[in-house]
């Protein structure tokens, strides 16, 4: 035969390290990044675990012991308005607050990934109308398409899930159209062509692997937007509703207490605020680590 | 004469220029305008033209990684693209290797992933092709053990070039289109990879179209030569009777401009100058009269097409056109 195979005898393959070995080992040497990565895992860990560690039933108040502060015994971070415990809350609270903020931006990463990397690849007429329905919807400004969104679906966790999806979608699609196409463009994609493979069978070995990792950095830096607009929702009362514990509805059911107890109505706030800066260093710390020169 | 392997019959790919939003202006960049050639098996053709004349618009044509706004292409006597060959069918006979070594490669795929791609989209299985793709890095000189699981950027310009050449032979093609595919490296590395184009032509019954605007390089690597000049045919024959012999101003010109580089062999030749014209509108008659110091009334009215010199040489010049109605012509036509 032509090319019979000639079997390697001479010892095994060297193998480099592939792309995301190299970024991980350089993400690895980032403490900020490293530090926010572990802030996120365990809040994670700690929502997962909520019924082993949460301390008190959340649902379950009392009015005799409402509003206590931060350190009263038995509610080490105090009680809510209607008496229950605060820290429950807010370990339960990490479930739906999490789930709020990473759920739209993982399905608008699907949809938005799909659309731009189709319209990128194609190109044409095709692009021309995809590129120009997203640019509608990007016409308006997040915060405002959310609340209209919502407003018009009613509040509730699935309505609110999905406003905040047709937020996120129109953005990603613009990243992952711009990214693909300046692939599609690069030689390789040509020369893959010239093989006669299939646009799909290009797309998956020879496009994604080039495209996602900005993509998907990008989306990450949206879970921060989309956990405060998520509580923002919230606490407007069109995302989760009363009694669910979530850091938005809890700032929102709270806001009464501000002048008489601004420590207990400030914590839920900061579990926002953590959260979502440490998504944002943690995207931050990525970035640079792909950024490879090579 | 045996049938031709590829045989291209008047070639058009006229771009149009897109202007303003959606609209376009109606103009067209009319970067190969009617080409035609015939390759015969295990000759080696050179394109040589100079910068913009459509070189890489027809080897992009002939992958069919644009589509031709005219003109055939037929593989033994098969028209591509029809039911007779289907274009994934012609592209395991013809493939190319691309002048930027570096973003031909994917930069997120192993050397043996690159090269086993191909024969993985014709069918082969993953582990056949794999082993393929070391059996042909042994071929370009890359040993496998060291090269097959490294990233393109670890690499040098020479060795990315011997693995474009391997990933385009994955498909064991009958033809290779090489579009510059020297020009951007050393000479010395230059050398060595002509060195191995030539044995890999021997080894595996290969026909080259081996486009260049180095024609010292061509000189040594083609067998026959093809001039373009702003998306025509000027001239095509024998690389010896071209590089000796020519019969158009407008080679005359190019060949004049390499050998005035070296002093001592400086001719009294009509230097080329200036630029060529635009593609968009390029000048009626002969292309070539605008810089050409032959050129007469009938050169600016009527296009000269080829006519020929010898059996396998031909010119699109007036000059060797008899009865054309230029002074330099032979008499009338009968
Ligand atoms: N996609 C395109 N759209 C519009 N015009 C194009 C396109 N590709 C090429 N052209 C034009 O077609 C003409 C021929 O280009 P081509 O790349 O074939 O030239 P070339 O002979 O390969 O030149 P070079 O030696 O610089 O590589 C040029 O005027 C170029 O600007
Ligand atoms: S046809 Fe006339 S202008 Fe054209 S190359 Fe010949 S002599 Fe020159
Ligand atoms: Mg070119």
């Amino acid at each position: 035969m032509l090319l019979a195979d000639k079997q390697a005898t001479l010892g095994p393959i060297t193998r480099s390290p592939g792309y995301w070995t190299t970024v991980w080992r350089r993400f690895r040497r980032d403490p900020v990044a490293m530090f926010a990565l572990l802030v996120i895992l365990a809040i994670i860990v700690v929502a997962i675990l909520a019924p082993y560690i949460a301390p008190q039933d959340p649902y379950k108040g009392m009015s005799l012991r409402r509003l206590k502060p931060p350190g009263t015994p038995g509610f080490i971070l105090g009680t809510d308005e209607l008496g229950r415990d605060m820290l429950s809350r807010l370990i339960y609270g990490a479930r739906l607050s999490l789930f709020m903020g990473v759920t739209p931006v993982i399905f608008a990463l699907v949809i938005g990934s799909v659309i731009g990397i189709v319209a990128g690849y194609v190109g044409g007429w095709l692009n021309t109308v995809l590129m120009r329905t997203i640019d509608v919807f990007f016409a308006f400004p997040s915060v405002l398409l959310a609340i209209a969104l919502s407003g018009a679906l009613g509040a509730g966790i699935t309505n609110g899930l999905v406003s905040l999806t047709v937020v996120f979608v129109p953005p990603i699609a613009r990243v992952a159209e711009s990214v693909t196409t300046s692939v599609r463009t690069r030689d390789f994609v040509e020369a893959a062509r010239a093989s006669g493979a299939s646009a799909l069978t290009i797309i998956r070995v020879q496009v994604l692997g080039n495209v996602l990792g900005p993509i998907f950095v990008y989306a990450m830096s949206l879970i921060a937007v989309s956990m405060i607009l998520a509580s923002g929702l919230s606490f407007l009362g069109l995302g989760v509703k009363p009694p669910e514990p979530e850091w938005g509805l809890m700032l929102n059911t709270l806001r009464t207490a501000i002048y008489t107890q601004p420590l207990l109505c400030a914590l839920p706030g900061l579990m926002i605020f953590v959260t979502s800066i440490s998504f944002n260093l943690l995207t931050d710390g990525l970035r640079s680590a792909m950024d490879i020169k090579a | 004469m045996t049938a031709p392997l590829l045989e291209v019959d008047t070639l058009v790919k006229h771009f149009p220029i897109a202007s303003g939003l959606l609209g376009r202006s109606g103009g067209v960049v009319r970067a190969v305008d009617g080409i035609s050639f015939k390759l015969a098996a295990g000759e080696t053709l050179g394109i040589v033209g100079e910068s913009g004349c459509g070189k890489s618009t027809t080897a992009r044509l002939l992958m069919h990684l644009i589509t031709p706004s005219s003109g055939t292409v037929r593989f033994e006597g098969k028209t591509v693209g029809t039911r007779e060959l289907p274009y994934k069918e012609f592209l395991r006979q013809v493939q190319m290797v691309f002048q930027d070594s570096y973003a031909s490669l994917n930069p997120r795929l192993t050397v043996e992933e690159s090269i086993a791609f191909a024969p993985t989209v014709h069918g082969v299985s993953r582990s056949e092709a794999i082993s393929r793709a070391r059996s042909l890095l042994d071929r370009v000189g890359l040993e496998p053990q060291r090269f097959a699981g490294r990233y393109p950027h670890e690499l040098s310009g020479g060795q990315r070039q011997r693995i474009n050449i391997a990933r385009a032979l994955a498909l064991q093609p009958r033809i290779l289109i090489l579009d510059e595919a020297v020009s951007a490296l050393d000479k010395s590395v230059e050398a060595q990879v002509l060195n191995l184009l030539l044995d890999l032509k021997d080894e595996f019954g290969l026909t080259y179209i081996f486009i260049s605007h180095d024609l010292e390089v061509v000189r040594f690597i083609a067998s026959r030569v093809l001039v373009m000049y702003l998306g025509k045919v000027a001239e095509v024959g024998p690389t010896e009777d071209l590089y000796t012999a020519s019969r158009h101003p407008y080679t005359t010109a190019l060949l004049g401009s390499l050998l005035s580089m070296d002093p001592d062999k400086r001719t009294d030749k009509a230097p080329l100058a200036g630029d060529p014209p635009n593609p968009i509108s390029p000048p009626p008659g002969c292309r070539f009269h605008t810089r050409c110091v032959f050129a007469e009334g009938v050169c600016k009215s009527v296009a000269p097409g080829l006519a020929g010199v010898s059996a396998t040489h031909e010119a699109a010049c007036h000059m060797v056109i008899p009865g054309s109605g230029h002074s330099k012509a032979e008499g009338r036509a009968a």
